[in-house]
């Protein structure tokens, strides 16, 4: 009976699908379709939304030019600080180290995530802080170091917090890397400086673009660090979007923003893709 | 240390061990300049070990390899002047085809301009048949196709030494044969030796002036394709390269007459008289000839055939020898009328010439 194993085979696929959409309908799809409506709306007088067509909150935006200028600065370089440090790290742990002990060491890139990223964010404010790393300076001569509530400080809490992310797509990457094509490399005359640029470096790339869009993507709504490392100083897209809805209560603007936000990243993940694809050779690029 | 050698590989008491475990031992043996040299054995003999010694992929723990005489203790692959075609080929997936051919090009220093660079790829490409596929991406290549891109990425650098890990294993027989024919055709061209490492001794047999039978890590005998056909230097030789059939036998009269176990007595013609004592005798399948009974003839042995074997050009048939076993048989089409051809069932004599039995002292 062909067409009632059809018919079955159908439902089996909406059961297992059916959950995930009904989430991503009603968490995603709907509130999505909700600040689309509000961004072109205006703020009532208490506060909220209030129905209208106007591109005004558009028209607004330079006014956050400064999150705007902040998030796309300091997400990119923060994902390529990452990047810088999570290569070595995964090109170690998938290449150089010793099999017995990979899964142990792997295991302790993840461990830090067991930990509230909160907590460990507020660690990092008391070592940046007066009390921290300035004061052991200030022992040895080196007086008014500021570390806390700068650009730098920022940075430092993204890489730390980020940096297992990137590390693992890298890792898998690296870590299905055929080694006789290493061999192979060699075998025709390239050092191992040639043969790192010239074959794993181009099919690690995948993982790489993984981990950049992966962490960029993730960067440029975070919240969390810039409010507890950057102070009022260095402040994110995501922390105005918090000023915007919580404290003014401007909803229309609020929503304008977020909204520029995800096309942005949509417009980032897309040409991400793109040169991962190409320079894969291959259609099939994991997004782990 | 250089020497005007007339060996483009020889290895000296070479030994590789990975721990506790000794992978090969006791190596010695040379490839002279132009050879086709076969390292022949089973799975896990060391041969692919041997090679990747060659490559510089791996390090003797004793003895040493020579380059053309060349010690090459030390030198790490990149700089070898050998070239390798690996066992799956080993192409590079986000490189095309030319690109892959190139590779080794531009590795060199000082570095080629690009026009000597890409008119060798093409060159190399031409070689092996690829003229019009350049630009293909490797995945767009049949297996074949592929086989012949790491032929030619391997062959563009002009390498003193080819180095073949079982290049044609994964092709199928019809293929297998022509890439056999065209081996041995680039080899003559480019005049370059070539160290081909496999399991199949067809393949070693027809390719190679040199064959060098391993097992268990060691080298059992290195001679020319006929002589290791024709003169085992052992027992296993016999089996593992070509058929054989074995026979239980005792050394007599001061080496001078072979008693089989079910007591049929052979005088022997062996030049060197073989030790007296138990024995085991090796006799090829083709050198036995069946005779109907009752024809006449000097057939030693007789049976009843169990089975039959058609193969297109011989029969190979399986014969139950009276006191003795299984036997195999093999007749050439050619020297065996339609009539001759003997069916399961029938008796049958066995004859076959006391020289082509090869007696090993057990």
């Amino acid at each position: 009976m062909p067409v009632a194993t059809n018919t079955k085979r159908n439902l089996v696929t909406a059961a297992l699908v059916a959950p995930a959409a009904a989430w991503l309908m009603i968490f995603l799809v709907l509130p999505f379709i909700a600040m689309l409506v509000f961004a072109f709306g205006e703020r009532a007088p208490e506060g909220g939304y209030q129905a209208a067509f106007t591109f005004a909150q558009f028209a607004r935006l330079p006014t956050r030019a400064a999150a705007f200028w902040n998030t796309m600065v300091l997400a990119p370089v923060g994902a390529l600080l990452c990047l810088l440090v999570a290569y070595p790290v995964a090109y170690y742990l998938a290449v150089k180290a010793d099999p017995r002990y990979r899964l142990i060491l792997v295991s302790l890139v993840v461990v830090p995530f067991w930990t509230s990223l909160l907590v460990r964010t507020y660690a990092w404010m008391y070592i940046l802080g007066s009390r921290g790393i300035p004061n052991l300076l200030s022992m040895i001569g080196l007086e008014d170091v500021r570390l806390l509530n700068t650009p730098c400080a920022v940075l430092l809490g993204i890489v730390y917090g980020y940096l297992p992310l990137m590390i693992m797509p890298i890792y898998v990457s690296l870590e299905k890397l055929d080694r006789r094509l290493l061999e192979a490399s060699a075998d025709l005359g390239a050092k191992p400086v040639s043969t790192f640029f010239g074959v794993t470096l181009p099919l690690s790339l995948p993982g790489v673009m993984t981990g950049v869009a992966l962490v960029t993507i993730l960067l440029l709504g975070e919240y969390l660090i810039p409010q507890l490392l950057g102070g009022g100083k260095v402040f994110f897209i995501g922390n105005a979007l918090v000023d915007l809805f919580l404290q003014s209560r401007n909803w229309p603007f609020g929503s304008a923003i977020a909204v520029t936000l995800v096309a942005v990243v949509v417009v980032i993940l897309m040409v991400a893709m793109r040169i991962a694809f190409r320079v894969a050779g291959t259609r099939q690029v994991d997004l782990v | 240390m250089t020497s005007a050698s007339t060996n483009d590989i020889e290895f000296r008491s070479v030994a590789k061990r990975y721990g506790s475990v000794t992978a090969v031992s006791d190596i010695n043996f040379a490839v002279p300049k132009g050879a086709f040299m076969a390292l022949l054995g089973p799975s896990g003999c060391g041969k692919t070990t041997c090679l990747r010694m060659i490559g510089g992929f791996e390090q003797p723990s004793e003895g040493t390899v020579y380059i053309s005489g060349e010690a090459m203790n030390g030198v790490a692959a990149y700089r070898r002047p050998v070239n390798m075609v690996f066992q799956h080929y080993a192409l590079f997936p986000h490189l095309d085809v030319e690109q892959n051919v190139s590779y080794g090009l531009k590795q060199m220093r000082p570095r080629r301009a690009p026009a000597e660079i890409s008119r060798r790829a093409q060159e190399a490409l031409d070689m092996v048949r690829l003229g019009g596929f350049g630009k293909r991406r490797i995945h767009e290549m049949s297996g074949g196709q592929q086989q012949r891109v790491a032929l030619a990425r391997a062959i563009v650098n002009k390498p003193k030494v080819l180095l073949l890990d079982e290049p044609l294993a994964a092709l199928d027989k019809k293929l297998r044969t022509a890439m056999q024919i065209e081996l041995q055709t680039l080899q003559r061209e480019l005049g370059i030796t070539f160290v081909l490492v496999t399991h199949d001794q067809e393949e070693a047999l027809s390719m190679s002036d040199f064959v060098c039978v391993m097992n268990a890590g060691r080298i059992i005998q290195v001679g020319p394709p006929q002589d290791i056909y024709d003169r085992p230097a052992s027992l296993f030789v016999a089996d593992f390269v070509g058929k054989t059939n074995r026979i239980a036998a005792t050394v007599d009269d001061g080496g001078t007459t072979i008693v089989f176990a079910d007591g049929t007595r052979v005088a022997s013609t062996a030049t060197a008289k073989p030790r007296a004592g138990s024995a085991t005798v090796a006799l090829r399948p083709e050198a036995i000839s069946l005779k109907r009974n009752g024809a006449a003839g000097t057939a030693t042995l007789s049976g009843t055939v169990t089975h039959r074997i058609f193969l297109g050009s011989s029969v190979e048939y399986s014969v139950d020898v009276d006191g003795l076993g299984d036997f195999l048989v093999t007749a050439d089409r050619r020297t065996i009328g339609d009539s001759d051809l003997v069916e399961p069932g029938d008796r049958v004599g066995l004859a076959f010439d006391p020289n082509a039995l090869h007696i090993f002292p057990a």
